[in-house]
């Protein structure tokens, strides 16, 4: 029988890098994978080719995220990419999206899904503005770790002043912004390109003495191992079989879904959102494995004592918990749709497994992703990102994001195209 | 706050994680699409999604029945395992066949020894149109090959069956948006994020039954543009495919397969590794990827498998 005290020492972290080309982005996440022996022989050879075609010496490890024909054909990034790599301790997954002003809306999806982000500083350059968008984005979509990672030592002699002062320099930056003190904030000096401090550690920075970047990985925590959030379990889907030839299972009816945050356990006393009826946890199941308890992103079946009529879009919680079905939510969109958002038009709104139809009610401000100052708008146009209420409909459950990013987190649909449109995080 | 939980839990396994992950996409599509297809092989990576269906969904019936596309240049083993399969599991399976499409003439081949595999779009295609089907879930991973590696979990395609890479939804959390139109169509891929040695670990730690060729066993090959190719294979209407070129030497090997697809386009490994564990530790060691090693349809060029997913390919 499972149980959630069972240890496991082979966690899974995925994560995110900003940065463009120019800071060594690639090639930092060329060198993660080759130093790790993720990169295997033929697409070694594969790269090695190339990089002699392109006239260089060595192997440009930064062709590994080389992306499609039709990015290379156009030279640039278009689209987020995901990588994997292991170390026998950790499952890694790597969201890799272009850095450039114009894919903030890739920054936004890139960030939705990993627990810690590394922002690449170019050690010639120091803190740029491309720093502070990077900087506020992993904010806005409510990073908790932060890898502030110094790249290109080799270029300034290692010279741990030109580091010392970069840090100090972003420090400020994040303390003006509310960001340092919420966030777990790590600096490390590297150079990707010779594999300093990535995977290995090299002598050229004996002044350096922190963890090596891999080492930071390694000890980060993994998803919603740090929190300590209210049981959140929307229904995805609702088992009746009851034309079943087992007569066993005519009644039964269990409650599928994902466990979005918390914990549960049989017995447990619950209510089903919108309706509010009441019920204990009769059984909770993984296929045909009992189990006593389940908690936080396991995807169960629950069968409660009572006879509830529950369908997809409702949502069990502990009985006492503070959620309330609105039907007004004030967020933080980033506007991802080539078509600008139309305050006269009616959107959909995909909040958990629920829908709602919706309407802007009023947009407060839209925030300069640079400068971080807030401006009157009446329109969002795409990579936009701003203030704005929405009416519902139907009533969603929401938690504020900052509380929960399951349960903080929508998104926007135009029903004419089917388009994800927007991105919303609660406030 | 009331009610706050005072639990320090631990982080759930990769299996376990990348398991719940694939239950939750599998769940969506059936929450989501009004009906759903899911793509059978017998290959290891469907194998693994049914298994991941079974958890999912029982003790329900899948909220959809299975389908494979058949080129005809299978191996009897896997077709064989595949019937078996869907049997023990009492679900309903449906078969297209590629030679079905010859017939109707929807495909033809530039010279009868021509790899049919690419043709398996055609074929799909018009089962989706035959059943009205509005998703196909399928076995791909992100880490088999670039073209994939920005393929979204829930990727859509048009009334052409085509994936072009500068349309696709953004994708953000897990708010899976698996809308279409009547004609278009969803691609769900439960096991993006899965590699070659998830699956492999998954298989042995789910105990999974897989076709014989995934193990070592002798097998009559040639040595043909340095890869190891299967010759004289008996198909299952009783004919023999992939004859002997003049000049070649036949030879027995001890191989098995990594990847199981159409014969024409699916090399062996040599390889002594005949049970589930000797396979992890096998793909633990291995230097060569899973598609280089094995796959002949993707070395044609350096974005041959981008091409065929524009062009409606899984």
């Amino acid at each position: 029988m499972s149980n959630v005290t069972k240890q496991h020492n082979d966690s899974l972290l995925r994560f995110m890098t900003c940065g463009s080309v120019d800071d060594g982005k690639s090639t930092l996440i060329g060198r993660l994978l080759f130093d790790t022996k993720t990169i295997l022989a033929d697409t070694l050879t594969q790269i090695s080719n190339t990089s002699k075609k392109r006239g260089m010496e060595a192997v440009d490890l930064s062709l590994l995220t080389d992306g499609l024909q039709a990015e290379r054909e156009q030279g640039i990034t278009i689209d987020v990419a995901y990588r994997y790599f292991s170390t026998g301790t950790r499952k890694y997954i790597i969201a890799d999206a272009p850095g450039h002003e114009q894919y903030t809306r890739n920054m936004v999806t890139a960030a939705s899904t990993a627990n810690l982000a590394i922002i690449l500083i170019d050690a010639r350059r120091g803190v740029l503005t491309q720093t502070r968008r990077h900087s506020y984005l992993a904010h806005l979509v409510g990073i908790q770790h932060i890898v502030v990672a110094v790249n290109k030592m080799d270029l300034v002699n290692y010279d741990q002043a030109t580091y010392d002062k970069i840090c100090a320099d972003y420090l400020t930056f994040a303390n003006e912004i509310g960001f340092a003190q919420a966030r777990d904030i790590k600096f490390i000096p590297m150079s990707a390109l010779t594999g300093d401090m990535l995977v290995d550690r090299l002598e050229n920075m004996p002044w350096y003495t922190g963890e090596t970047l891999l080492e930071m990985l390694e000890k980060a925590p993994a998803a919603h191992t740090e929190n300590d959030e209210e049981f959140r379990f929307p229904v995805q889907f609702v088992c009746r079989p009851h034309a079943s030839a087992d007569a066993d299972l005519h009644d039964f009816r269990g409650f599928m879904g994902r466990i979005e945050s918390g914990y549960i356990a049989v017995g447990d006393a619950v209510t089903v959102l919108p309706n509010g009826y009441q019920s204990k946890v009769k059984a909770i199941q993984i296929g045909d494995e009992q189990l006593q308890s389940a908690q936080t992103e396991q995807s169960v079946t629950l069968l409660l004592e009572d006879e509830i009529d529950t369908s997809r879009g409702d949502m069990i919680v502990k009985t006492g918990s503070t959620i309330e079905p609105v039907k007004q939510i004030e967020a933080f969109v980033c506007w991802l749709s080539e078509t600008p958002l139309s305050p006269a038009r009616t959107y959909v709104i995909r909040h958990t497994t629920r829908e709602s139809k919706a309407k802007v009610g009023a947009i407060a401000y839209k925030v300069d992703v640079n400068t971080l100052e807030e401006q009157a708008t009446s329109d969002l146009k795409m990579n936009d990102i701003a203030r704005i209420t929405f009416k519902l409909a139907q009533p969603l459950m929401v938690d504020s994001y900052s509380a929960n990013r399951a349960t903080g987190a929508f998104i926007v649909i135009d029903e004419s195209t089917n388009n994800t449109v927007g991105a919303g995080m609660i406030v | 706050m009331l009610n706050k939980e005072k639990i320090n839990h631990q982080p759930l396994s990769h299996l376990d994680w990348l398991e719940s992950e694939a239950i939750y996409i599998l769940r969506e599509v059936a929450g989501q699409c009004s009906n759903p297809v899911l793509l059978f092989s017998g290959g290891k990576d469907s194998l693994c999604i049914l298994r991941l269906a079974e958890k999912a969904f029982r003790p329900g019936r899948f909220p959809f029945p299975l389908m494979h596309i058949d080129t005809g240049h299978n191996y009897q083993e896997v077709i064989d395992f595949r019937d078996q399969r869907a049997a023990e599991l009492g679900e309903r399976l449906i078969v297209r066949s590629v030679e079905d499409s010859m017939k109707r003439g929807t495909v033809v081949l530039k010279s009868a020894d021509e790899s049919r595999n690419k043709h398996q779009s055609v074929t799909l295609l018009e089962a989706i149109e035959e059943f009205g089907f509005d998703c196909c879930i399928g076995g791909a991973r992100r880490d088999e090959e670039k073209a994939r590696a920005k393929e979204r979990i829930m990727s859509f395609r048009d009334e052409f069956g085509q994936w072009d890479p500068k349309n696709q939804r953004p994708e953000l959390w897990s708010l899976y948006n698996a809308r279409s139109h009547k004609g278009e169509n969803i691609r769900a891929f439960p096991i993006s994020n899965w590699t070659e040695m998830d699956v492999w670990q998954y298989i042995e730690r789910e105990k999974l039954q897989l076709p014989s060729i995934y193990f070592a066993h002798q097998r009559d090959v040639v040595m043909r543009g340095g890869s190891i190719v299967p010759v004289n294979v008996p198909l299952v209407n009783g004919e023999v495919t992939n004859p002997v070129k003049a000049g070649e030497e036949i030879i027995n090997m001890q191989v098995r397969f990594r990847t199981v697809g159409d014969i024409s386009c699916t090399a062996p490994v040599i390889s002594d590794a005949d049970t589930v564990s000797k396979i992890v530790l096998e793909t633990a060691t291995s230097t060569i990827t899973e598609r280089g090693a094995t796959r002949l349809d993707d070395q044609t060029s350096d974005a041959s498998m981008e091409q065929r997913k524009k062009e409606g390919y899984f």
